[in-house]
């Protein structure tokens, strides 16, 4: 199993229940998109797969492991094969695009080359490979504050592709994106699942995109999963179910370059 | 109104204080400024008049000059890595206790002036450059320290726990994630302390430190007004020199 | 579309810097000979050690006490002499070096004629020298004038401050809105008047506000001048440590802090106050 939940949920610190009774089974190699509307709890899992969040309730077992019952360092290794693809993704604005590609293998590379890479791109080429797939390749060295909001999205989903992730979560990964590059983004990503036999979880907010390329589909309303079919399954009412009552929000803006301000007593 | 007749009440409470201070000092400025002390500063001052501009006086100043640059970068330096080692735990990375105990560090490093902690060093160190250096170091690392707290504070901390979710170490979190954010504005900070600093390095060789101030000290003692015309006339160079670069470098590096 | 000899464009500046920084550092590091062992030294450390040790009990006696206070006193009046000297002669500085109140400005839309520019100079590269030379080399040269005590501090306090008030007084006039003096001098009034009447009012709340500040910073350079003889505390520390009185510097050194933190939260409740 690449992942399995059992009774799965979530509390966040303010109380606010965000996941609650999950049982989920995703064998390696499918690819699921997860749907729902916003506040369903889609971020929250994608989190929690990640790691980033910790299960309050429940079994979570990540690649045959289970995170939460390993040492630091274990826990830093298992971490390395998962990717996570952000919404907004936190890249430094004065980063440069090779810079935050090569990024992707710091779990994997050691302390040395990594600070070495800081100073000077060890692997051009690869960082470049990987870009060109998403049609970004001129913006290699560019800084990531030049960068449009879906192009920063392209730059967070070439690091996890250059990760080479066994697992990749992608969170919202095409929400900034015209429709066609959302539809070209998702195929390279569905591409480098199938090619590499790897599993691949997104959320996504666009349910078309969701039925058009992924072969199992999972509804998230409240914290729950409603439904988990293929997407010739799904029918018109059940979508309608899903969506009832939806509030449209505001995407969250990509992070901007804060402006430096220097203040300094001079006495 | 009575905020109005409470603010000339506190003038008036400044004014008395002016003319105490001038009363507890005993400072007759009448005194000062007659004829005859007036007459004899002039003396003096005339002896400032005519600077040295002799080559080996000019060589050496030469040399004094280089020094206090060199006393001040490598100060700046030393405070600047010392100041960023102590700004993690201050920025409350490692805990309440060490945030605690950093900050108490850095709050005393930066509460003794610089010139007291040449005055120190010189005393464990023995006299020259190397006690200036390690005295600016000690201090400037304190304001320095506190500076980068804060910014290290501001910083959102997204990318460094995206590269922790990759699977990185904590160092290289931090040199991804958090660096690339922060060093144009701790170099700014940096500039803006060596500034600082080429005024303070000049001068902390009255103390024994080494660098200009030492040979000002030296000259003065020995009434050669002359030389010392010419030592203060490259501080004042310095300064200014050092003041239109570090403006440049801001804006070249910082502000792009 | 891929490039097969790709060059990353940042790698040459970076060496250049990478090695001009080094090339710096080499005779930088010569020249301060900077030695971190000396710290290390078993002699060194432990003359230091004994040094510190005395720091504690901190002195206390009856002799010391009031020389303290004496010296605490001191200080304070050599900062607050200071600065009023200060002021007398940053006000006339100030409205000298400043474009606010130029009347071949005031029918020009604000730009001053060449030849009122070229007279403003002097007195701004007065200012300048004066705030540029540190304010202990200022102490030292009036020590020598004067001899020692507190009227070679108040003196370099003084000159140096005057610089820089000058300087940001200058400023502040130029940055509150010209319409109302520019208006009094086009209707003929004198241009103290207008200065009284059409600049002051904006700008005195700021140039009180940066005053105070600096009176905070006058209290901490007084001490410090105090180490060539200008009186104060710094006199008295300087004195303690050739005695390695470590007590003795140790109480004062805290009385200095103390002072400050005190300085500080009464510059802010001024300011608070006067704003």
């Amino acid at each position: 199993m690449s992942i399995s939940l059992n009774g799965v949920g979530l509390i966040h610190a303010n109380g606010q229940v965000a996941l609650s009774a999950i049982d989920l089974r995703v064998r390696p190699g499918e690819r699921v998109a997860i749907i729902g509307p916003s506040g369903a709890g889609k971020t929250s899992l994608l989190r929690l797969l990640a790691t980033s969040l910790r299960p309050s309730a429940g079994q979570l077992d990540l690649l045959g492991q289970q995170p939460w019952q390993l040492g630091a360092r274990q826990r830093q290794q298992l971490r390395a094969r998962i990717g996570l693809i952000h919404q907004a993704p936190p890249l430094p604005p004065r980063q440069r695009v090779v810079t935050a590609v090569l990024a992707g293998k710091l779990g994997q590379w050691s302390l040395g080359k990594s600070l070495l890479n800081l100073l000077h791109p060890l692997d051009m080429h690869g960082a470049q490979a990987t870009l060109s797939r998403l049609d970004l390749a001129e913006k290699l060295f560019e800084r990531c504050d030049q960068l449009s909001g879906g192009q920063l999205q392209r730059v967070g989903i070439a690091r996890v592709l250059y990760q080479a992730a066994e697992l990749i979560l992608a969170d919202e990964p095409v929400s900034a994106m015209d429709p066609v590059l959302a539809g070209h983004t998702l195929s390279v990503l569905n591409q480098e699942a199938a090619a590499r036999g790897i599993t691949l979880l997104a959320s996504l907010h666009a349910v078309e995109l969701a039925l058009a390329h992924f072969p199992r589909i999972i509804g998230l309303r409240e914290g729950r999963i409603v439904f988990d079919l293929p997407p010739e399954a799904i029918s018109t009412g059940a979508l309608d179910a899903l969506y009832a009552n939806e509030q449209l929000q505001p995407l969250p803006a990509s992070p901007a370059a804060a402006p430096v301000t220097i203040q300094i007593p001079r006495c | 109104m009575s905020r109005r007749l409470g603010n000339y009440a506190l003038l008036l409470v400044l004014l008395l204080a002016v003319i105490a201070s001038f009363g507890y000092l005993g400072i007759d400025l009448g005194a000062l400024l007659g004829g005859d002390s007036l007459s004899q500063m002039g003396r003096y001052a005339s002896g400032f008049f005519r600077p040295d501009l002799s080559p080996p006086h000019l060589a050496a100043i030469g040399r004094g000059a280089l020094e206090t640059l060199a006393m001040s970068a490598v100060g700046t330096l030393l405070a600047a890595l010392l100041g960023l080692l102590l700004a993690l735990p201050a920025a409350g990375r490692f805990g309440w206790l060490a945030l605690n105990g950093s900050r108490l560090l850095l709050n005393a490093l930066r509460a003794v002036p610089e010139l007291v902690w040449a005055a120190l060093v010189v005393l464990a160190a023995g006299l020259g450059p190397n006690a200036g250096t390690l005295a600016l170091a000690l201090h400037t690392s304190g304001v320095l320290g506190r500076l980068f707290a804060e910014t290290l504070e501001n910083t959102p901390g997204e990318p460094a726990e995206a590269i922790r979710l990759g699977g990185g170490g904590h160092v290289i979190a931090f040199c991804y994630g958090t660096l690339p954010t922060v060093w144009p504005q701790l170099i700014a900070y940096s500039l803006y302390r060596w500034e600082n600093n080429i005024r303070m390095a000049s001068v902390l060789g009255f103390v024994g430190a080494g660098g200009l101030g030492q040979m000002l000290y030296v000259n003065l003692s020995l009434f050669q007004e002359a030389q010392a015309a010419t030592l203060i006339l490259a501080m004042l160079v310095l300064v200014l020199g050092v003041d239109a670069l570090s403006g440049w470098a801001r804006q070249r590096w910082v502000s792009a | 579309m891929l490039n097969p000899a790709l060059r990353d464009p940042a790698a040459l500046p970076r060496l250049v810097l990478g090695l001009l920084a080094l090339l710096l550092l080499w005779p930088g590091l010569n020249l301060s000979e900077l030695n971190l062992a000396v710290l290390a030294d078993d002699e060194n450390a432990g003359n230091m050690g004994r040094f510190l040790a005395d720091f504690w009990p901190l002195a206390h006696d009856d002799e010391f006490l009031p020389l303290l206070g004496r010296a605490t006193l001191e200080t304070l009046a050599i900062a607050t002499a200071g600065m009023a000297l200060a002021l007398l002669i940053a006000v006339p500085g100030a409205l000298l070096a400043s474009r606010a109140l130029s009347l071949s400005a005031a029918h020009r839309g604000g730009r001053p004629a060449w030849w009122a520019q070229a007279l403003r100079w002097p007195v701004r590269g007065l200012l300048i020298v004066l705030r540029s030379v540190p304010e202990i080399v200022w102490a030292l040269l009036f020590v020598r004038a004067v001899g020692l005590g507190p009227t070679a501090g108040v003196l370099a306090i003084a000159i140096t401050y005057s610089g820089m008030l000058g300087k940001v007084y200058a400023e502040i006039f130029e940055s509150v809105d010209p319409r109302p003096s520019r208006a009094l001098l086009v209707a003929g009034s004198p241009r103290l008047a207008a200065f009284a009447y059409g600049v002051l009012p904006n700008a005195a709340a700021e140039m009180l506000s940066y005053t105070v500040y600096r009176w905070e910073c006058a209290i901490r350079t007084s001490v410090v001048m105090g180490f060539v003889g200008a009186g104060g505390l710094g006199q008295q520390i300087d004195l303690s440590m050739r005695m390695f009185a470590g007590g003795e510097v140790a109480s004062m050194l805290l009385t200095f802090l103390a002072l400050v933190l005190l300085a500080d939260q009464l510059s802010r409740l001024l300011r608070a106050r006067l704003l």
